[in-house]
């Protein structure tokens, strides 16, 4: 009757209500539990990011430091500061003699007994597969034949221009990859998902090939094996890594030695030498420029044509040839309008990394990726006037020394000033680079794209600005150009847009921080030029993988590395907590928020 | 006396809320000028230890939304709103029981699982839709791939266990 269907109404209406709630319910809780994976996953990042410039910035910091105080702490004469310009700095490049001797890897036996990929030149393309296939079965190449290839390598470059020109006119199509640090499975994976290099299918590898992986070794060899097999298709483009001083801190060198007992010396030696011979650029169809690092507002891509980019040993210290009085001085006036000048070294008063500053209230906030407002009460010091400050001080103390060593009273001369008239400007100017030219280069590497407009120094990294938006545009229309591809940076996408798709960082690194903590990519170009991403993530493990349990591997490690590094610095931590300094770095306010998270 | 203690009491709890929205903020500020893409508040309101639906996230963001919609939430709109969240415990997480008894209701059998099918209709045609995004991540983890389904019990306890 009417009454019984209307409770079976009822109840069927009842039931259904109870399913949407508890459907809901679950939902509900599923979303918050995922909404925290994702926040971790976040502050995990941001450690990792942190401890990894951080690193980068204490090298260039050091260097820095070392730099002026063999500038200005310049002992009597033109000898003693030669002596200790020589004490800090190994990189002049090898003189012609020496690479000469280079050549003398055909001396180099190599035994009967070995089994690994034998090379002779010139180069043919199923050599080169071979190599690769040698490497993917873990075998080593003779420390012979490195040299021979790296010397062949050498004769290349040394031809190519600064900013490499390429057209797609000639191959189909032209396929960009990022960093790759060492990591050769990840290069065999794109060989191997993309196809090998052919006269139809051109690469440009973009950077940072070496450090902090394990086969950086046999990274080189395999992209210079196809550079020197597919002259016209095959590019490279140097990265800030591609540099013997950085090399010594994240493994390279290490990895070198390790590998080659007898021959690393000489290896290193040349390679010091390759490296700065790789282009610093590479610009498609007029249209795409490809670069490491980044750009900033006083980049000049007509000035960074014409320099020779050989000078530039190393981005870390800048033993620069002294400009004359004037240029000097027109160029510090250009500095003080200009935003993103070198900031001034860390350890002076006025530079705006250091922690606490009196002078300007606005500073510094405790941030990730740590965007220090730019200082706008900062007057660059004139530097002659704080380099007497400097001598004066340590003339005093020297002195004190010496009276209480016993030594005599030394009659001491007023030091002239550095000027280029002191100096032999064509001993040095045969091998230094100018402030110009070191610092065009440095932001070509070492900068990093954010989203405010504008440009400011990179006090993360130590080196290079970052820059906004308006400075891309800028660019681009000044050079007429379409868009830019850099790397430097890790992305958990393997790929990143930004500045309204005018700037894409690309990284071909996977799982760069630890297993399950980012995608590699790659980027096709197509007809026009358009973009097309490619991603992938070399390890079969993390595919099984939920994003829980790779986040939870992920935020150990990082929870692990910080724990290391606070371990490290646990009393300088200590007297930092006890001045009550709140503008501790972003390290600190993503560990306490993570305590706080799993409290 | 008793109310100077509360009205502290209530004042050291404000400003460790005040800490903690700031903190949770900050992680997704990426240019560093106190606002967030509104996709993200979800996240931080969830992280801060709250479960609303999404019904409720709706409201919420409709409270710290600008008049004209950016795009962006800003930190001075959002810390205030989200302290009275806070300081009136709304949105309280769900706690393992009552998920239990949810799933139980959808599982009337009692059978103490469900089927990967019966799972995917609940989770994508029921109360607030799963994506597929959603509904792969979830599967991927709750489902036992010999039987093809998910035993509720087993489940929660393995991600209750995980969460902590």
């Amino acid at each position: 009757m009417g009454s019984g269907t209307s409770t079976q109404h009822h109840f069927a209406f009842q039931n259904a209500e109870k399913a949407f709630k508890a459907a809901v319910l679950i939902q509900r809780w599923y979303r918050r539990y995922m909404a925290r994976l994702e926040m971790r996953r976040h502050c995990t990042w941001s450690i990792f990011q942190s401890i990894e410039y951080a690193g980068q910035q204490d090298q260039v910091k050091l260097h820095n430091f070392f730099s002026y105080l063999v500038d200005h702490f310049t002992p009597n004469n033109h000898n003693e500061r030669d002596f200790l310009n020589r004490m800090f700095t190994e990189e002049r490049s090898p003189q012609d003699s020496e690479m000469e001797s280079c050549r003398d890897y055909e001396s180099i036996e190599v035994p009967d007994s070995y089994t690994g990929p034998r090379l002779s030149f010139p180069l043919l393309p199923d050599h080169a597969t071979a190599l690769v296939e040698a490497f993917r079965v873990k075998q080593r190449l003779h420390a012979r034949y490195v040299l021979n290839l790296l010397y062949e390598a050498r004769k290349h470059l040394v031809q190519l221009p600064n900013i490499n020109r390429v057209s797609t006119c000639y191959s189909e199509e032209i396929t960009v990859c990022g960093d790759l640090h060492g990591q050769l499975d990840d290069l065999i994976f794109i060989f191997y998902k993309n196809g090998l290099p052919s006269p139809e299918r051109a690469y440009v590898f973009n950077g940072d090939f070496v450090d902090r992986g394990k086969d950086s070794v046999e990274i080189l060899m395999v992209l210079f094996a196809f550079m020197l097999v597919y002259p016209k298709e095959f590019h490279l483009n140097r990265g800030n890594h591609e540099d013997h001083m950085v090399n010594l801190r994240y493994g390279f060198t290490k990895e070198v030695m390790h590998k080659y007992k007898t021959h690393g010396k000489k290896i290193l030696k040349l390679l010091q030498d390759v490296f700065c011979w790789l282009p610093l650029a590479t610009l498609v169809d007029e249209k795409v420029l490809i670069l490491h690092g980044g750009v900033s507002d006083m980049t000049d891509l007509e000035f960074l044509a014409k320099l020779d980019r050989h000078k530039i040993v190393s981005t870390m210290r800048c033993k620069t040839r002294k400009e004359d009085k004037k240029q000097a001085e027109e160029k510090g006036k250009a500095n003080q309008t200009s935003s993103a000048g070198t900031p001034s070294p860390w350890f002076l008063p006025q530079s705006h990394s250091l922690p606490t500053l009196p002078l300007c209230p606005s500073t510094q906030k405790a941030h990730r990726a740590g965007r220090s407002s730019s200082v706008p009460c900062r007057v660059p010091l004139d530097p002659k006037e704080l380099s007497h400050w400097v001598r004066h001080s340590v003339d005093l103390e020297l002195e004190r020394c010496r009276q209480q060593a016993g030594f005599p009273e030394l009659k001491e001369k007023e030091e002239p000033l550095p000027l280029a008239s002191e100096a032999d400007p064509e001993a040095e100017g045969r091998r230094e680079p100018t402030q110009e030219e070191w610092s065009q280069v440095v932001d070509i590497l070492w900068s990093d794209p954010m989203a405010q407009e504008g440009c400011k120094a990179n006090t993360i990294r130590g080196g290079g600005c970052y820059f906004g938006p308006n400075v891309t545009e800028r660019l681009l229309q000044k050079y007429n150009l379409q868009f830019l591809i850099r790397s430097h940076e890790c992305k958990p996408e393997g790929y990143e847009f930004c500045h309204s798709r005018k700037v894409l960082t690309i990284f071909s690194a996977s799982n760069y921080y630890e297993v399950g903590s980012n995608r590699g990519a790659y980027v096709k170009l197509g007809p026009a030029l358009t973009p097309h991403i490619v991603q992938f993530q070399a390890n079969k493990a993390t595919h099984t993988l939920t994003m829980r349990q790779r986040i939870s591997r992920v935020g150990e490690s990082a929870l692990r590395a910080l724990r290391e590094k606070l371990f490290a610095h646990s009393s300088d931590l200590l007297v930092e907590f006890k001045k009550h300094d709140k503008d501790k770095t972003a390290l600190l306010s993503s560990q306490l928020y993570h305590n706080q998270e799993t409290q | 006396m008793a109310d100077d203690r509360d009205r502290e009491g209530a004042e050291i709890a404000v400003a460790e809320f005040h800490k903690k929205i700031k903190e949770a903020f900050e992680v997704f500020d990426h240019e560093s000028n106190n606002t967030v893409d509104v996709r993200e508040i979800g996240t931080i309101i969830r992280s801060l230890g709250c479960c609303p639906s999404e019904g409720e996230l709706h409201d919420l963001i409709a409270e710290v939304e600008e008049e004209e919609p950016t795009g962006y939430i800003r930190f001075e709109k959002f810390l205030p709103v989200m302290t009275e969240v806070l300081l009136e415990r709304r949105y309280r997480p769900i706690p393992e029981d009552t998920l239990h008894r949810a799933f139980e209701v959808l599982d009337p059998a009692k059978r103490g699982f469900l089927s990967k099918e019966e799972l995917i209709k609940y989770m994508t045609e029921e109360g607030e839709p799963f994506s597929q995004e959603e509904m792969e991540e979830m599967l991927s983890a709750a489902i036992d791939p010999e039987s093809n389904s998910i035993h509720y019990k087993d489940y929660i306890t393995m991600m209750v266990i995980d969460e902590n």
